[in-house]
């Protein structure tokens, strides 16, 4: 199951979705796909319902991801935290798995001596610093988040920067919802940089429904759409990966 | 997810008893020393004596922390990196289970109060300090990363800044693993976050920004253009502008470099400060290379260093030439 390359969908939105499929079971199949999902809320004066907090929270629990709610100022400093950490997360899980099949099942990182998990700890550590890492950032762009896609972009360009100082690769794709004419718009192919955003960002129209979940669906065939072509060109890295393993 | 169940459990009441899982120590909790991102420190008493507690539910950084910490250990004369690390333990309670690492307590004044206290003129003295502190983490292979003044006290007396919070530092050439925006040159747009000595030192004349900003200020325009207008518009910096300027700019590889710029800076005579151009050759008083570029200061220092191994020399010559004669004298006797 683990490529040698961490998959995460990263979810920006300020409420709560009102078309199409459950986004919480969206997540759940994301998961099964080995694709982690996790959620930032953005509030600005306003504070965000308890049903779009509960939201908020059900989606990166059923994605096996975090979610974090911030005000926008702390935008940028959260999205690159919320990402690190959800990459931590995964990486711990694999070498947990691992463990197991070494120690028995019910052993994982936290039931070793301290002195032990240093050694593993140091592991997770080059991983995260060495992994190739694919982040889908799906842009909610309901009429409410208007006066907040700046700090998005922002945020977005911050992360490229934080990501982008590890030795592994990074490949990032950008989704708004709703789309003009669909539940979801496709405003960036994968690329390994996010510069390109600024002038897409100060083009997107905003306005109508939030359709999370349907958004959720489109994005997740994207992730199985593009291997097939990159694989051609990168297939040799991937094979790297396993044997560092 | 994490973070709204991480604040809870860490919280605990004076008085209340750390019994370790694995090493079965003891620690009663006196008082709440700060807390950050990634858990709690507390002020402990152990069996012998106070100690410095930091506890988090997220048993990984806990165990990068102390990873770091056992390093600095590894490593001879860095002892004044950071505190050094006494236990590492798991502390079981209500059925949950919080990791936690006990070190040296040091007692001292954060690093903005000791200068509003003791005044400015202690400033560049300190970073001074800091900067020896951070040649010395560098060359062992470290990045400090999260370098700010609210990692920082002062101890002593005499003096000595130290750093407390480890939780930033990373393997040099690897990204960054913590920072805060004020002091981080990705947020300026002045570079990337790859841990190399060039990004504490921005960190280091952030810091000295913010000696003269203590609320510290927002990103308007970014770039070196707002830092530079910030500087400027402060006495008490300009004085150091074009050393913190260069650090703004990644133009210093080593602390070193920048220590040794800061330091020429301050032991200029104040009347020198314009009157002596570039042009005049190097004379004898070493304290002028007001313009120099860090090759010619370099040069200087050896120059010094040459003349004093000279003396050296002459000193050693006339001992062992009196010892000899000594010798032959009572021999002859």
């Amino acid at each position: 199951m683990y490529t040698g390359k961490l998959r995460q969908v990263l979810l920006i939105t300020d409420g709560c979705s009102n078309q199409g499929e459950d986004p919480i079971a969206m997540a759940a199949l994301a998961k099964e796909q080995g694709i982690t999902v996790n959620v930032i809320g953005v509030m600005e004066h306003d504070v965000i319902d308890e049903k779009g907090m509960t939201e908020i929270e059900g989606i990166a629990a059923s994605g096996g991801g975090i979610s974090q709610i911030v005000y926008a100022e702390a935008l940028s400093q959260t999205v690159q935290m919320v990402t690190r950490k959800a990459m931590n997360q995964t990486i711990q899980g694999v070498v947990n798995r691992e463990l197991q099949q070494i120690l028995g099942r019910s052993k994982t990182m936290e039931d070793l001596p301290p002195e032990k998990r240093g050694e593993v700890m140091e592991i997770v550590d080059e991983l995260g610093e060495t992994v190739d890492l694919e982040v889908l950032i799906l842009v909610d762009t309901s009429a409410s988040m208007k006066t907040k896609l700046p700090t998005v972009k922002e945020a977005l360009l911050d992360l490229s920067l934080s990501l982008n100082a590890r030795t592994g690769e990074n490949l990032f794709s950008v989704y708004a919802f709703p789309g003009k004419r669909a539940d979801v718009e496709k405003l960036l192919d994968w690329t390994p940089n996010l510069q390109s955003l600024t002038s897409i960002f100060s083009k997107l129209s905003t306005g109508g429904i939030t359709p999370t979940g349907p958004a959720l669906r489109a994005a997740l065939s994207s992730f199985n759409q593009k291997p097939s072509l990159r694989s051609l060109l990168a297939s040799d890295d991937e094979s790297y990966f396993e044997e560092s393993m | 997810m994490m973070n709204h169940t991480l604040k809870n459990p860490c919280k605990v009441s004076p008085g209340t008893i750390i019994k370790g899982k694995w090493h079965g120590n003891q620690y009663t909790i006196i008082k709440e020393l700060g807390f950050g991102a990634n858990g709690v420190v507390y002020l402990a008493k152990g069996r012998n004596g106070q100690v410095a507690l930091k506890m988090s539910t997220n048993g990984m950084s806990i165990t990068s922390e102390v990873n770091v910490l056992k390093s600095f250990a590894k490593v001879q004369g860095t002892s004044t990196l950071g505190p050094s690390l006494l236990d590492v333990d798991d502390w079981e309670v209500n059925r949950s289970k919080i990791s936690f690492y006990v070190m040296d307590y040091l007692q001292g004044i954060d690093f903005l109060s000791f200068i509003e206290q003791k005044g400015k003129s202690w400033m560049p003295i300190l970073i001074l300090q800091l900067l020896n502190d951070l040649a010395n983490l560098h060359d062992n292979g470290w990045v400090f990363g999260d370098l700010k003044p609210e990692n920082l006290i002062v101890t002593g007396p005499p003096p000595k800044i130290r750093c407390i919070d480890v939780g930033g530092t990373t393997v040099r050439g690897r990204a960054i693993k913590e920072f805060t925006e004020f002091y981080d040159r990705g947020y300026w747009g002045l570079g990337s976050r790859k841990a190399e000595p060039s990004y504490d030192l921005f960190a280091v004349a952030m810091i000295m920004i913010n000696t003269a900003y203590p609320k510290r200020f927002k990103k308007t325009i970014g770039g070196l253009k707002q830092l530079t207008e910030a500087i400027c518009q402060k006495p008490e910096l300009t004085k150091f502008n074009k050393v913190m300027i260069k650090a703004l700019q990644g133009h210093y590889s080593t602390a070193i470099q920048m220590r040794t710029e800061l330091l020429a800076k301050l032991t200029q005579p104040k009347q020198d400060d314009r009157k002596q151009p570039s042009a005049v050759p190097i004379t004898k008083k070493s304290n002028k290379s007001v313009k120099s570029s860090p090759p010619l200061s370099r040069q200087h220092y050896r120059k010094t260093k040459k003349r004093k191994g000279w003396m050296d020399f002459f000193v050693i010559l006339a001992l062992l030439g009196a010892l000899y004669g000594f010798y032959i004298f009572t021999k002859l006797l």
